[in-house]
């Protein structure tokens, strides 16, 4: 059945019109996400319209120097097996032994997330037999998680418009410390399994959002900023490709009024575009399903980027009673504030809340609100400012190099920088334009010595990367503005000599 | 000789005075090992490392300067802590040739100290188990089975085969450890304690077995049964000795969690000669049904004693006791069940040549590494995990742990210092009478005056006490206040003191059909 969405009609709206499968026009679907709770209109059928919920769990690996429980260290790459300690090994009579460095970036993530922090928090063990689960359990926060009870603010762009932003809120059900798995991978052709156990014990920090989203691109949206938040923290490299960031989406629809339908949850998303992607899917799939008479099971489904539709996963132990027990050989953790802090307490043995909270870096929110006061730039700005790693540092930079105002720098920034990145799959650190020559090039611009289009043609040249200065590009190309007023006339008067004929033309009108 | 400051290892003086020489004691206790083989305390003996490190040692006497009064002394390690470079196997197929590469941290310890690792002493599988009966190396003797004390009295007709027939088990699950301190093969012995796999078989072996509080010593490295009770325990041949061990062992270890953050310091136990300040309680709940006569009369004896002597003896109620062992049974498998999961056959261990799929090969190598008592309760355990048992089991059984806790925190704040009990309801009982039952049932009958104290963390002492009409070892057991290893142990004393524990006379027959007999020497105290 999974098959059948994955032909050419693979991506239909859910807000079909009567004329059945069509693409899905990318402004019609945005407004089903906008109207938040609200319904989208019936299909086919004619009943009531449907309900999308969505909910994630998301697993960012704790950005440390070692492992939660181990001294081994963490590092994305390493040869395998290379970072195993007797602990991830799970050599017995071995014991854990919780990293302080992943307990204060988990209370930085609950705090960055408006989360109450649990000052008394557990360590329960989950089992399950896999190949890269050496202990037959995993160490995790199942009964009192270290941070509950939080919200995310994100934004999305209505229509596809920059224009037109709208501020939504998820609540963060809460953040748990774990351990992560190691690597099996399978060798089918020698039918064996590999396994490299470098990522095991690495520390995870779990952030179950509640189902308040509705979209594809509510969901990214609402990662994009987590992860940008992760970013700022330090808590976590967060990037996807490289398993730092790992979503998993619970899908379920239902018609307004009724209560929530049997959901799914789709793992193996490794990327935003993914996940806008694989949740919309889901949603389309589970109400083509329902108005054709089927149930939805709660299963667990993949995404497949290449067919780019989801698929039931093979779950091989059936329903996972996972037996979870409190982990024996932790005690509670319990971390303090500045009331609770027992005064002849050793300060590199605790872990204080308030510390950590007076430390905390302007969030993404906040460098927003900063960029658009001191700049006058738009709030949409801002964000595309933040979305690109590094490129408010290059605004900023250009900002301070130029008598051009902020607001038209970030013009040039945003519509030429950008785009030229974007179309060459470069990274604002790889720009060959340096914020100093663009600077250059902008005073230029703005001491009126050359005109807009000239500018252009000077950037054009720049991209080149022949590591010659604007002011050498525009003496090269002779694309001065010529100030001198008998000069100009002069040119304008070898123009009109040499069209003779047009002008007789337009003296005749 | 050398008794100044409480007895502390009479050997260690030998050793310093030049009477006996690192080596010449290990090979001594090597030789006794071999003599003594048939009675299966260890299961392996690491001769050519032991007489390394005793040679060491030696060079440390001969420039003056010895490690401390450890240094040079013959000791051994129940197989179930890790040893780096010496087999440690559990007494189980699943780690059979199992070499691991780090030592336990009491291990690190004791040999730091300069002690001479003679060997791995063995156990019941996985340390599950009351009689050391159930391992894959087969059953420990008492060495008690062949003492003159033992013969005389049981075996009237000393004909082979009844001598055969008769010979009695050592307790468990530590019995290989108290067998080798029993039978002179060790000065000082490591065992673990989970519901009294220490006590008892040093109550069964007449020796003294300690139990020190939850979270004093290191666990790291001892392979776990049961995390929430296990101990190192520590066998010695008197009070003073294991106080010495215990010195040396106490404190943290920021390789675990579990224990203290507080620095230990090592004491010495003072002779005490008034008792008259100290309150001992007699709970009434031990009074358990299947208690000998004997061991009644001799429990009434030792209270009467602290009586006399101007203690207050004062009958006290630890009113959850009943529930005791049912609780323990449920969580005690449930760590079990989930501590075995990483006995898979991927990592380290056994591994079935089935190669039919992942899963096939984990069901294999479980069934063929683990013996049935070892699966019963993995499966029990896993049973009581199950989302919709975990309530009415799980969080009975630690509701249940925390009422029989706070039993003993209302008996020792009522004015309390110290609780006198039975160790074991009876002597113990031969081979071929102890498999008649199995372990699960032996286990519950064996663990009910022991395994409290592990519920509680509480700290509680084995002293060998008397001899039973049989000719065998009866032990009492005294219970202490949490971390007041020193109160404990200085009662200890006092106690072995009057009781003057008979010596076993051994009659070891040799390959020269002579039989050896044990004397009692200055080194053998």
């Amino acid at each position: 059945a999974a098959a059948r969405g994955c032909g050419g009609v693979w991506r239909r709206a859910w807000q079909r019109g009567a004329g059945g499968p069509a693409p899905a026009p990318r402004g019609q679907r945005a407004v089903a996400c906008n109207a938040r709770g609200g319904a989208v209109p019936a299909g086919k059928s004619g009943l009531a319209p449907w309900v999308p919920v969505v909910g994630l769990e998301i697993h960012a690996q704790i950005s440390s120097n070692s492992k939660l429980f181990s001294g081994s260290q963490v590092q994305f790459a390493a040869a395998p097996n290379s970072l195993v300690s007797f602990f991830d090994a799970s050599l017995p009579g071995t014991l854990p032994v919780l990293n302080r460095r992943c307990v204060e970036a988990a209370v930085m993530t609950g705090l960055a997330l408006n989360c109450s922090i649990n000052k008394r928090s557990l360590f329960d063990r989950k089992h399950y037999f896999y190949a890269d689960l050496p202990a037959g359990y995993q160490i995790t926060q199942q009964r009192v998680p270290i941070a509950v009870n939080g919200s995310l603010s994100y934004s999305l762009c209505i229509d596809n418009k920059m224009s037109q932003m709208v501020t939504k809120t998820v609540r963060i059900k809460q953040i748990q410390l774990e351990q992560d798995s190691g690597k099996s991978l399978h060798d089918d052709t020698r039918n064996q399994t590999l396994v490299d156990l470098n990522r095991a014990g690495v520390g995870l920090m779990e952030v179950v959002m509640e189902p308040d989203m509705c979209c594809g691109e509510e969901a990214a949206a609402a990662v994009r900023e987590l992860q940008l938040i992760l970013q700022t923290l330090g808590s976590s490299q967060a990037v996807m490709a490289e398993g730092q960031l790992r979503v998993d989406a619970n899908v379920s629809v239902h018609h307004p009024g009724e209560h929530y339908g049997v959901r799914t949850e789709v793992k193996n998303i490794n990327s935003l575009r993914f996940l806008a992607k694989a949740v919309d899917y889901e949603i389309q799939r589970q109400i083509e399903e329902l108005e054709n008479g089927g149930t939805i099971l709660n299963e667990t489904r993949a995404f497949d980027s290449k067919l780019g539709c989801t698929v039931p996963m093979r779950d091989k132990e059936g329903k996972q009673d996972y037996r979870f027990m409190p982990e024996p050989n932790l005690p509670p953790l319990i971390l303090y504030d500045a009331k609770s802090l027992p005064a002849n307490m050793n300060h590199q043995q605790v872990v204080n809340i308030d510390w950590i909270h007076e430390r905390l870096p302007d969030l993404p929110s906040v460098k927003r609100a900063k960029l658009v006061e001191r700049y006058g730039i738009l709030p949409e700005h801002s964000f595309t400012l933040l979305n690109e790693d590094g490129l408010t540092e290059f605004f900023e930079n250009v900002v301070k190099q130029t008598q051009m105002k902020p607001k038209k720098v970030i013009g040039w920034i945003l519509n030429d920088l950008l785009s030229y990145l974007k179309q060459h799959s470069l990274t604002v650190k790889e720009s060959p334009v340096s914020s100093f020559l663009l600077a250059d090039l902008l005073n230029l611009l703005e001491k009126k010595e050359i005109s807009s289009t000239a500018a252009k043609q000077v950037l054009a040249e720049l991209w080149k990367g022949e590591g010659k200065t604007p002011f050498e590009i525009v003496k090269e190309k002779k694309l001065e503005l010529i100030q001198d007023q008998k000069e100009l006339e002069q040119i304008c008067q070898a123009v009109i000599d040499g069209q003779e004929n047009e002008v007789i033309m337009m003296v005749l009108g | 000789a050398a008794l100044k400051g409480g007895l502390r290892f009479q050997v260690s003086a030998a050793l310093k005075e030049g009477r006996v020489t690192p080596t010449e004691l290990c090979q001594r206790c090597l030789s006794l090992i071999k003599s003594t083989k048939f009675l299966n305390a260890y299961i392996t003996v690491a001769e050519e490392t032991a007489l390394k490190q005793a040679e060491e040692s030696e060079t440390r006497y001969r420039r003056g300067q010895p490690l401390g009064v450890l240094d040079g002394i013959p000791i051994a390690v129940k197989d179930n802590f890790n040893t780096a470079g010496i087999e440690t196997t559990c007494a189980s197929n699943m780690l059979k040739g199992y070499i691991s590469p780090y030592n336990a941290t009491v291990v690190q310890k004791l040999l730091d100290q300069g002690a001479v690792l003679l060997g791995k002493t063995n156990l019941d599988e996985f340390a599950m188990g009351s009689g050391s009966t159930d391992g894959v190396f087969g059953p420990v003797r008492n060495p008690w089975s062949y003492s003159r004390q033992y013969k005389e009295k049981s075996v009237p007709k000393s004909r082979s085969e009844d001598e055969e027939s008769n010979w009695v088990i050592t307790g468990g699950s530590s019995g290989g450890s108290a067998a080798a301190v029993s039978s002179f093969t060790c000065f000082a012995a490591l065992g673990s304690d989970t519901g009294g796999s220490t006590r008892n078989p040093a109550a069964h072996c007449g020796v003294v077995g300690l139990k020190p509080t939850y979270g004093l010593i290191s666990r790291h490295g001892l392979i776990p049964l049961v995390n929430s009770m296990d101990v190192p325990g520590i066998l010695t041949r008197c009070v003073d000795d294991a106080a010495v061990v215990l010195g040396s062992l106490a404190g943290h270890d920021p390789k675990d969690s579990t224990t203290i953050q507080d620095n230990f310091k090592p004491f010495e136990l003072p002779n005490l000669t008034d008792v008259s300040k100290l309150s001992i309680g007699i709970p009434k709940e031990y009074h358990a049904p299947g208690l000998s006569s004997e061991i009644l009369a001799l429990w009434s004896k030792a209270a009467d004693l602290f009586k006399n002597a101007g203690a207050k003896v004062v009958e006290v109620s630890l009113p959850h006791t009943r529930y005791s062992i049912v609780c323990y049974h449920v969580l005690c498998t449930a760590e079990v069940a989930s501590n075995m999961a990483r006995f898979d056959g991927l990592e380290y261990g056994h591994r079935s040549d089935m190669n039919k799929s992942t899963e096939s090969m984990y069901a294999a190598t479980r069934r063929e590494g683990f013996n049935d008592v070892v699966r019963g309760r993995i499966l029990s355990g896993n049973y009581f995990l199950l989302k919709q048992n975990y309530e009415n089991y799980f969080i009975k059984a630690q509701k249940v742990r925390r009422l029989i806790a706070n039993d003993f925190v209302k008996v020792f704040g009522s004015g309390v210092d110290i609780l006198l009990t039975p160790t074991t309801l009876s002597d113990a009982v031969p081979y071929m009478e102890f498999i008649k039952e199995d372990n699960r049932t032996r286990s519950a009958q064996d663990d009910i005056l022991t395994q409290a104290a592990n519920m509680a963390g509480l700290p509680a002492i084995n002293v060998p006490t008397g001899l039973s009409e049989r000719g065998l070892p009866v032990g009492l057991q005294f219970i202490g206040r949490s971390f007041q290893e020193k109160q404990l142990l200085t009662v200890a004393k006092w106690f072995e003191k009057q009781v003057k524990f008979p010596m076993i006379q051994l009659e070891v027959k040799r390959h020269d059909h002579s039989t050896f007999q044990h004397q009692k020497s200055a080194f053998f105290s």
